[in-house]
């Protein structure tokens, strides 16, 4: 119970500092913080739509947040989940519209395996460019993303674009693909919110991750790889093997957006959809320490900002949605820099540093 | 393949490449003393900002009329650098992870433009548009000297003064430097500072020389580029320099030709293609299959001084 509460305290110091300083800010351009801090996090509690599209935001956030996560339990700095998510949902629909007429039972299995296999595959590559060439792989998956975007924004616009279409985005996928929104169970729950069984999967994958790194030997060389690589590689563990397993998995997760984002949400590729969850996810991870219960918790603070943030564009005067994006860079700053609270404290014994980029 | 060797795109290769060359060379000051610099894209976007902000106030405010696009680039090299300095201070003397660090800045600053200016000039992410006549010079020839004599400044400093030589120490072995009495930290933090400062230009020019407005997210990942250029350039500045004018040709061919290239056989080449290239190459050459790239030996590692 004590080491809980610790483990929740520094994560709490964080997320509030960000809010002081966001404060500051809102200060300083005119406006009242708490009126747009209530704006912010107010309008998620609400039923339907407030918890609804809470959850809904959640979903990617999860996935990333996991994907991130299991590259920085190897060691590994996975800022490629971007362009992961966006090949996978790109294949996800490609698959969705070439078997367009076939039953739910044949092209619901082959989606899933089509978002899991092609995010896992192409997170692959930089895991094979560092075990096979040392290079690094934030450098890689930083240049893989931007490769990613271009590569189905070819495919979407000059293959799968509806001729006439002025949108970026393909053609809609077959309805067999489609997945249940949550509506379609739970008594009073409108089904035009978008929340679909891709939350639960989300939520089963946090605890597939758990028992994947904690409870299997596959798991623990990862961890063992991450946190004394050459501990481990003398203790008889194949640290290039490592590195690319935990790359593909952290990729599959990845891709398990393109589930929640094509078969359930839009129903087709649309270009771009991508509201920065890659990126966000590496916040998500960090905030939630590394650990599923963590990402679950980390990415219901970001939903709420995300939602929120809508809110705070349309009734507050001189404060924008970006103070979503705002808060989330100090908090990561925060997060990152742990030892500044140390510092500011000015006792407690140091914690581990996070090693993702050595 | 002949005709779009013209010479509108030779000027708009170095028009492009500037911003590029600007701040792929601050990174290489902030990554030969040992610090990663993922975050020059956010550093770009402060002073892209900040350029314009600052160069319409300037004007419209101050009414310094032809003066105020260098009291913005000014203003954008002071952006930077503050940016900077809130990374300097995380990973060097907070020892924060460097990449983390960045990810956050670049994160915080897809925010700030959009919040500040949504609360200065009630837009939804852009600074309002600046007259023609009150922007940094746009003639190729000029810029082009002074890239040429910037590179020739910067290649002295880093190999033939004292201050490169322990700059590139401690980028390489950060004990040795610090037991021949080189202050690692000090020089870690001009290295990021100069970084800033130089990518906070490279954002002005963006802002305030090609075009004449903030717009949001206007570097569209050419912070990441810069660094792709970098890698490709082997952190050397001549020819991280030619790496940036064949990033720059890139982005003027697929600029110029709006859509597809027209091979000599009549097929077309998607701009797609043309985006990659850059990120190809880099991928290539880290991987060592077009000569060697080798980082600086102690990059990404914090120094712990031993006690």
């Amino acid at each position: 119970m004590k080491k809980i509460a610790r483990e929740l305290l520094f994560p709490l110091i964080a997320v509030i500092a960000a809010f002081v300083v966001g404060g500051i800010l809102i200060l300083l351009v005119g406006d009242n913080p708490i009126t747009a801090y209530r704006l912010l996090l107010g309008s998620a509690l609400s039923w339907p739509d407030g918890i609804g599209y809470t959850l809904f935001h959640a979903t990617p956030l999860i996935f990333t947040g996991l994907a991130v996560l299991v590259g920085f339990r190897c060691g590994l700095f996975n800022i490629g989940v971007e362009g992961q998510l966006y090949i996978a949902a790109f294949a996800t629909a490609w698959v969705g519209i070439t078997l367009a007429n076939r039953s739910s039972w044949i092209l619901i299995p082959l989606c899933f395996a089509a978002a899991i296999l092609s995010g896992a595959l192409w997170a692959a590559i930089p895991g094979v460019l560092k075990a096979r060439f040392g290079s690094h792989e934030v450098i890689n998956t930083i240049m893989l993303n931007f490769i990613a975007v271009s590569l189905v924004s070819y495919f979407t616009q000059y293959h799968y674009k509806v001729p006439g279409d002025p949108i970026l985005q393909t053609a809609t996928i077959g309805p067999g693909a489609h997945i249940a929104r949550l509506g379609k169970f739970v008594p009073g729950f409108p089904e035009r919110i978008p929340l679909n069984l891709a939350f639960l999967l989300a939520l089963l994958c946090c605890l597939l991750v758990y028992l994947f790194l904690w409870r299997t030997k596959w798991g623990y060389e990862i961890r063992a790889t991450g946190s004394n690589p050459s501990a481990a590689e003398y203790g008889g563990i194949s640290i290039r093997k490592q590195i690319v397993l935990a790359m593909a998995v952290s990729g599959a997760l990845a891709g398990m957006v393109g589930i929640n984002e094509v078969l359930g949400y839009r129903y087709r590729y649309y270009d771009g959809f991508s509201d920065n969850y890659g990126f966000t996810g590496i916040a998500v991870a960090l905030l939630g320490r590394n650990h599923p219960v963590g990402v679950i918790l980390a990415a219901l603070l970001f939903a709420v900002l995300q939602h929120g943030g809508i809110y705070v564009d349309g009734f507050s005067e001189n404060v924008t949605k970006d103070i979503v994006q705002v808060l989330q860079g100090i908090i990561i700053l925060f997060v990152a820099a742990e030892s500044f609270f140390k510092w500011l404290v000015g006792r407690g014994r140091p914690l581990p540093r996070l090693r993702a980029s050595e | 393949m002949r005709d779009i060797f013209t010479l509108s795109l030779i000027a708009s290769t170095i028009r492009l490449a500037t911003p590029l060359v600007l701040a792929a060379l601050g990174g290489l000051f902030s990554e030969r003393s040992g610090v990663i610099n993922i975050a020059l894209e956010g550093k770009m976007l402060a002073g892209a900002f900040t350029a314009a902000a600052v160069t319409y106030a300037a004007d419209t405010k101050f009414g310094l009329g032809n003066a105020s696009p260098w009291v913005g680039l000014l203003a954008g090299l002071v952006a930077g650098l503050f940016i900077a300095a809130i990374y300097a201070v995380s990973c060097i003397k907070f020892k924060a992870d460097q990449v983390v660090s960045g990810a956050a800045i670049n994160i915080l600053m897809l925010g700030v433009p959009g919040f500040l200016s949504g609360a200065f000039f009630l837009s939804s992410g852009s600074t309002p548009q600046l007259p023609k006549d009150h922007l940094l010079p746009q003639s190729p020839v000029v810029i082009a000297i002074t890239i040429l004599l910037l590179v020739a400044v910067i290649w002295y400093v880093l190999y033939k003064t004292p201050f490169g030589l322990r700059l590139r120490s401690v980028g390489e072995k950060p004990e040795a430097a610090d037991a021949a009495g080189v202050s690692v930290s000090r020089l870690r933090y001009s290295g990021v500072l100069l970084a800033g400062m130089l990518a906070g230009i490279g954002g002005a020019y963006l802002s305030i020389g090609q075009s004449s407005l903030f717009t949001r997210n206007m570097t569209a990942g050419r912070g990441f580029i810069a660094l792709a250029a970098l890698i490709f350039g082997k952190w050397r500045p001549v020819q991280t320099l030619l790496a940036c004018l064949l990033f720059g040709f890139t982005e003027a061919v697929s600029i110029q030709m709006q859509g597809a290239v027209k091979l000599p056989s009549g097929e077309d080449i998607p701009v797609q293609f043309i985006n990659m290239v850059p990120y190809v190459l880099t991928i290539v050459v880290l991987a060592g299959f077009i000569g060697s790239s080798r980082p600086p030996r102690a990059l990404g590692v914090p120094y712990q001084k031993e006690k």
